[in-house]
């Protein structure tokens, strides 16, 4: 059995911006839960999450011994700082978005 | 200080970061250098367009104050400063900070001045900017500001080697802030490419200032941060191989740990592998991260490879204007009279003669921030501010755009109030590159 968990719970992120690309580090808190995040937030789930504010292609790099996911979102950012007529124009808002996905956590793991 | 690590501290992460903080670091710390780093991509672009207005200014606005909190303490200290609030007019800001030295009797000290990164010469309506679909600067049909190359260790270290008090840049690499002084104690060579990268993983982890120390990470409930209302800035202590233990004043609230450097380590990187400054591509993806003790993270064994042929090039363009303007509705159904509201605006701004700017309409309190991602966002708040927003080049039409927000006051649903509405100059830019030979950097040494 498994059980929904926001990734909030499991993991820490921040974003940052480079004109209209977006980029998001998500950090898990235990190395044990790594594994799962890895498997689950998987580039296409970003990208299939948000599909009205990603319109460029997600990419992901993977830092293993650090236990972190660093996603580069193309086209995220409604333009860029420059150009977004939104309040948060630097998408610094970004990391609390992918924090609120949630995922599948087996019944026996804490 | 022992004579094999040397120690540097920030004191500005961006333009209009805190003072106070940096003020303790001069006093308390011991440092070698402190650095401020203040320009973006936009700072920049502000900074061209302030100079145009006033060929006096162009350089960040709290330079004088900055100068007048650190430069005595620095000076008994022995610590060295170094700074890119030089901006877009890096020659009256070195005589900024000379001004400010004579008014603190602070006679002799030395500011050498970092010139040459502007380029807007030599640019043309032909140049391709590669972040703009491969269209020509002249597709981009604005007023051009100016142009700079971000130059790096190269430029700065004939500065740092005069031995000035203080050493002032324009577009430099930030990270390249870090690496000079580093470079520059330790006599690296400028191919040692791992050292280099691992000097740039420093600079990198202290050019934003507090957000390697608690700034910009407390979630309530998640992660705490202690005493964040008094957040220091971070201390690195260097050693020979560019290895460096991160760290904070003991006095400082705020926290150093493997999760506040993790959140620094990737902040506005993309292929970890491949970093890439003007002094080297530098690889964060080897780092080694360790919690060397209380509020201590040690941080080791980047690397890098040869430094990219060409430089960046930052180009400014003239952005217009974007005005805002709303209204607040609060209390019993407040979300359905605000939706109303928007409703009409929209109606109302389409038959604005001339409207052909795109304007938006968030309901803040209920999908503002996250309306296009989350456009099924049903919550119903008891408080809720309409908010219009457009960019134009024309002012007459923005005015038209935010007395039509503020006639919501009269003619609008029942009980909105609170109009505000303001009109703020823009900036827009893009990126190209250059060859390295484009360049001239040069030294100015100034005296107090």
């Amino acid at each position: 059995m498994t059980r929904k968990v926001p990734l909030r719970d499991l993991a820490h992120a921040r974003a940052g911006d480079k004109g209209n690309t977006s980029n998001i580090s998500v950090w898990a808190y235990e190395p044990g839960d790594y594994p799962l995040i890895k498997d689950q937030l998987t580039p296409e789930r970003i990208k299939a999450a948000f599909p009205d504010l990603i319109t460029g292609d997600v990419v992901r790099y993977e830092l293993d011994h650090l236990h972190g996911l660093n996603f580069v979102l193309g086209e995220a950012l409604e333009g860029g700082v420059n150009t977004s007529l939104g309040l948060d124009s630097h998408g610094k808002s970004w990391s609390f978005l992918v924090l609120g996905l949630e995922l599948d956590v087996p019944d026996n793991l804490a | 200080m022992s004579a094999d690590t040397m120690r540097m501290g920030s004191g500005a992460g961006f333009s209009s970061d805190r003072l106070g903080p940096a003020v303790d670091l001069a006093e308390q710390a011991e440092l070698d250098w402190l650095v401020f780093e203040t320009i973006g991509e936009r700072t920049l672009a502000f900074g061209h367009r302030d100079r145009l207005q006033n060929p006096s200014r162009g350089y960040n606005p709290q330079l004088a104050a900055r100068m007048r909190g650190v430069l005595k303490p620095c000076r008994d200290q022995g610590a060295r400063i170094m700074t890119n609030m030089g901006v877009a007019n890096v020659e009256a800001a070195a005589e900024v900070v000379i001004a400010v030295a004579r008014e603190l009797g602070l006679k002799g000290l030395k500011v050498a001045a970092v010139l040459g990164d502007e380029v807007t010469d030599q640019l043309n309506d032909q140049t391709v900017l590669f972040d703009y679909g491969g269209r020509t600067l002249g597709e981009v049909d604005r007023p051009l500001v100016g142009a700079n190359a971000y130059m790096g260790i190269d430029a700065i270290l004939p500065a740092v080697e005069t031995g000035a008090d203080v050493v002032i840049t324009g577009r430099v690499a930030d990270p390249s802030l870090f690496l000079a002084p580093i470079a520059d104690k330790f006599g690296w060579q400028r191919d040692d490419w791992a050292k280099l990268g691992q000097g740039t993983l420093v600079g990198h982890l202290m050019e934003c200032g507090m957000q390697i120390t608690g700034g910009y990470f407390a979630d309530p409930g998640r992660k705490h941060v202690p005493r964040p209302a008094d957040c220091g800035y971070p201390i690195a202590t260097i050693d020979a191989d560019g290895g460096a233990e991160i760290t904070k004043l003991d006095t400082a609230g705020g926290m150093v740990n493997m999760a506040t450097v993790k959140e620094q380590l990737m902040y506005e990187v993309h292929d970890p592998t491949r970093y890439l400054t003007p002094d080297v591509t530098a690889d964060f993806a080897t780092a080694q991260l360790q919690e060397s003790g209380q509020d201590k993270v040690r941080v080791s064994a980047a690397g890098g490879t040869e430094r990219p042929k060409q430089l960046k090039v930052t180009v400014g363009f003239d952005g217009g204007l974007l005005g805002e303007g709303g209204v607040s509705y609060a209390g019993v159904n407040a979300a359905a009279r605000a939706r109303l509201a928007a409703d009409i605006l929209r109606q109302r701004f389409d038959a604005i003669p001339g409207m052909t700017d795109q304007y938006r309409v968030d309901l803040i309190g209920l999908n503002a921030v996250h309306g296009t991602a989350r456009p099924d966002a049903s919550g119903e708040s008891q408080d809720v501010r309409v908010r219009a927003a457009m960019r134009s080049m024309d002012r007459n039409l923005i005015e038209g755009m935010l007395w039509e927000v503020e006639s919501l006051l009269c003619c609008g649903p029942a009980g909105g109030g609170g109009y505000r509405g303001q009109i703020t100059p823009g900036v827009v830019t893009h990126s190209t590159m250059i060859n390295r030979d484009a360049i001239s950097p040069t030294v100015k040494v100034y005296e107090a």
